[in-house]
């Protein structure tokens, strides 16, 4: 929606802009080094390195939903197979003593899945849209299958380990201790991410968003659709197989979990709850998914039940995801509405976490009464003991739920009213909607 | 060996027809809806569980009627008060919707019943042996799920063919704004086309929760295979989907029952290579579950559109 009667923003000065971007990358840069030295636990740096790679994870993963609009159900395939190859390419350099430092070892992984997309692209981006999601998980099954099948390559159920000190040690870094494979990581998901970034400025980078937005438009003026997809489809695959060969490093294994259904859906709520639109969503949302992952499966047993609905709250509620829902407020901050709009927030959290809570209560309840029925009656929520077995917290669950719907669904009405009147307001002063 | 053809053949037919039963919903539900629906095998999967469950309850038979009839309400509410709001934002919010709901559906099946196999059994009053072909006894069970799906099969044909709703789904399927501007209220009848077709997909789980087994990944095991069903026989096509649906479950049963490698023809000649080798000794029967796989990968070369299909997207 552009009107051509509102004010452009105010022009900065050349330098300033430039200033700007690098100054923020050399920031980045800076947080990424200082990091270790904030949070200096085993756990913190382990954390941080499956956050890293999942970023690059994710990110390669928009370049084909976000930036080229093809939603894949198969992206492991490169991810894994980059691991894979990882993990033959470690053991054979520390068998021929090859003076190659592991530092090196993820572009093995990079062109592993290069590779493979070269090969398996040329058919899965033959078609877009549906048939392409259909295609892509075909595709995703037909490899994940094979490698069980294959059990000298992808060593069947129990997959392949390596040693990673064995390498070459290039400035005496053994790689051991994970205060070094976090530096490496970090380097490697800000040189990624860089490469990416880069990616979406260059011609392709256009013409893939052209094929998102209008497939037919972009055969008019000469191009074929199907070799940009394929060319998204393979700078995919290579990034993917970076994340793959980060993560073989790191744990130092490689199984057929790599490649499988339930890795590509990491990749896409990831991408999708932080926000397919933004180049920044799926950082954002690779932080947010591994993090959460690593503190709810820490406090449940059915983490992943939590993760789906998360997941489709994000689908019917917020498309743009957590980077889309946050941008939309810049509008509001310069209108100078945002007083009103968190105000009306606030109302509403109240009901809706009540309600949300009593969700959460009546999960657990479940959970304890079936699977998990060994754990005793008591379930821990909140800092309180409740009692599973009694009807009182049955009746005070089923009780938020209803109580907190019934009011939630007021002031949700009461949130839409005062984001329509910040909207106004905003767009009287000229800002765009 | 004339035994082998008997039985394979009839367990073949037998799968495809079950897979006709899933890929006919999923079928009418894209080509009216414009949405692929990534959860059908989970409504295949809560049809197994709800008649594993009511037939503990209140007997199989029914079982047979009342757990499809919950699952196919489900679909309906799904289809309401769901993915009618994702609809707004688009075809991928709605696939990546059902997508999420399939991902919660096999957790949620996880939490209840747990992730070992049920103990579904095949009801007493058809636990016989129906007939023998040589020395193998083929079970009356099969034979009922043969008859219930080839029955459910001509019943939704007549249906389709010759009564005034059909005429509404056969045209919705070609040109779904027409009939809007109709006067027909196309939404009801998206929502009871899903319904109904999410009902069908429960109805194969019912059936064939006893003879396969009842698990919570039976849905994961399923719906790759019947996405392929769909994209071999042409998207949006039902005779497609019949042909594919024959094909692929002719395909894995003979598969299955086949034991010849490359190592059994070319014996000596086999590589020393432990990679090689791995091609060299497998048997047909441990790649039959990526042949459907494969089928897919070469209709996709040769066939893009699907064996029937007339649609690119």
């Amino acid at each position: 929606m552009s009107d051509i009667s509102a004010p452009l923003p105010r022009p900065r000065s050349l330098v300033a802009e430039t200033v700007r971007f690098y100054g923020m990358w050399i920031a980045v840069a800076v947080v990424l080094v200082a990091l270790p030295q904030i949070f200096s636990s085993g756990g913190a740096l382990t954390t941080f390195s499956l956050i890293g790679i999942s970023i690059i994870f994710a990110m390669s993963y928009n370049i084909l939903l976000g930036q080229t609009g093809m939603l894949s159900f198969g992206h492991a395939v490169y991810y894994g197979l980059g691991g894979f190859l990882a993990i033959h390419g470690m053991n054979m350099l520390a068998a021929s003593k090859a003076s190659v430092p592991l530092p090196l070892v993820p572009l093995i992984g990079a062109l592993a899945g290069l590779t493979f997309a070269l090969l398996l692209g040329w058919v899965s981006t033959r078609r877009s849209g549906t048939a392409f999601a259909m295609i892509s998980l075909g595709v995703a099954e037909l490899v994940s299958s094979s490698a069980l099948i294959l059990r000298s390559f992808f060593g069947g159920e129990a997959g392949i380990t390596t040693n990673r000190t064995k390498l070459f040690h290039i400035f005496g870094w053994s790689f051991g201790p994970q205060i070094q494979i976090y530096y490496m990581v970090a380097a490697w998901t800000l040189l990624a991410v860089i490469a990416m970034y880069a990616l979406t400025r260059t011609p392709l980078g256009r013409m893939c968003n052209a094929v998102r937005d209008n497939p037919e438009r972009v055969q008019f003026v000469g191009y074929d659709p199907h070799v940009i997809r394929y060319m998204a489809f393979c700078f995919a695959g290579f990034f993917a197989g970076i994340a793959g060969g980060l993560s073989a490093i790191n744990f130092e294994i490689a199984n057929s979990a790599y490649l499988g259904a339930a890795q590509s859906g990491t990749a896409l709520f990831a991408a999708y709850i932080g926000g397919i639109g933004l180049f920044i969503g799926p950082i954002v949302g690779a932080i947010f998914v591994t993090y959460l992952s690593l503190v709810l499966s820490d406090l449940t047993s059915v983490w992943q039940l939590y993760f789906g609905l998360i997941f489709i709250s994000v689908v019917v509620f917020a498309p743009g995801g957590i980077a889309g829902l946050l941008m939309k407020h810049r509008l509001v901050v310069r209108a100078g509405m945002l007083l009103s709009v968190l105000k009306a927030y606030l109302v509403a959290l109240v009901p809706t976490a009540a309600m949300l809570a009593g969700l959460v209560l009546a999960i657990e309840i479940i959970v304890r009464h079936t699977v998990n029925a060994t754990g005793g009656p008591n379930i821990n929520m909140f800092g309180m003991s409740l009692n599973s077995a009694s009807p009182t917290v049955w009746l005070l669950s089923v009780g938020l739920v209803l109580a907190g719907y019934a009011i939630a669904h007021r002031t949700w009405a009461y949130v839409a009213h005062a984001w329509d009147h910040a909207a106004t307001i905003a767009r009287e002063k000229g800002y765009l909607a | 060996m004339f035994e082998l053809i008997i039985i394979s053949t009839l367990n073949g037919v037998l799968f495809g027809m079950l897979l006709f039963l899933m890929a006919s919903g999923l079928t009418v539900i894209f080509s009216m809806l414009g949405v692929l629906n990534f959860a059908h095998s989970s409504f295949y999967m809560l049809g197994a569980f709800f008649g594993f469950q009511l037939s503990r309850w209140v007997g199989f038979w029914p079982a047979l009627v009342i757990a499809p009839a919950l699952a196919g309400l489900l679909g309906a509410a799904v289809e309401r008060y769901g993915l009618r709001n994702a609809h707004k934002n688009g075809h991928v919010a709605e696939l990546l919707f059902t997508f999420g709901f399939a991902f919660a559906i096999e957790e949620v099946v996880q939490m209840i019943w747990g992730k070992s196999p049920m103990d579904y059994r095949v009801p007493a009053s058809l636990d016989f042996p129906a007939f023998t072909v040589f020395s193998t006894n083929y079970p009356a069970y099969k034979i009922f799920m043969l008859v219930v799906s080839v029955a459910i099969f001509a019943a939704l044909l007549i249906a389709v063919k010759r009564t005034r709703i059909g005429l509404i789904v056969q045209a919705a399927l070609t040109h779904p704004h027409m009939v809007g501007h109709l006067g027909h209220n196309v939404g009801r009848i998206f929502m009871l086309v899903f319904g109904f077709g999410t009902a069908l997909a429960a109805v194969a789980g019912v059936i064939a929760g006893p003879a396969l087994i009842t698990q919570s990944n039976m849905a994961s095991l399923l719906g790759p295979i019947l996405f392929v069903v769909v994209v071999v026989g042409g998207l949006g096509s039902l005779p497609g989907a019949f042909i594919a649906s024959l094909l692929i479950g002719l395909l894995q049963t003979f598969a299955v029952s086949m034991n010849g490698s490359l190592a059994s023809v070319f014996g000596p000649l086999g590589p020393d290579h432990a990679f090689l080798s791995d091609i060299w000794d497998v048997t047909v029967a441990q790649i039959a579950p990526i042949l459907p796989y494969l089928l897919m990968v070469l209709i996709l070369m040769f066939r893009p559109m699907g064996l029937l299909g007339t649609r690119e997207t």
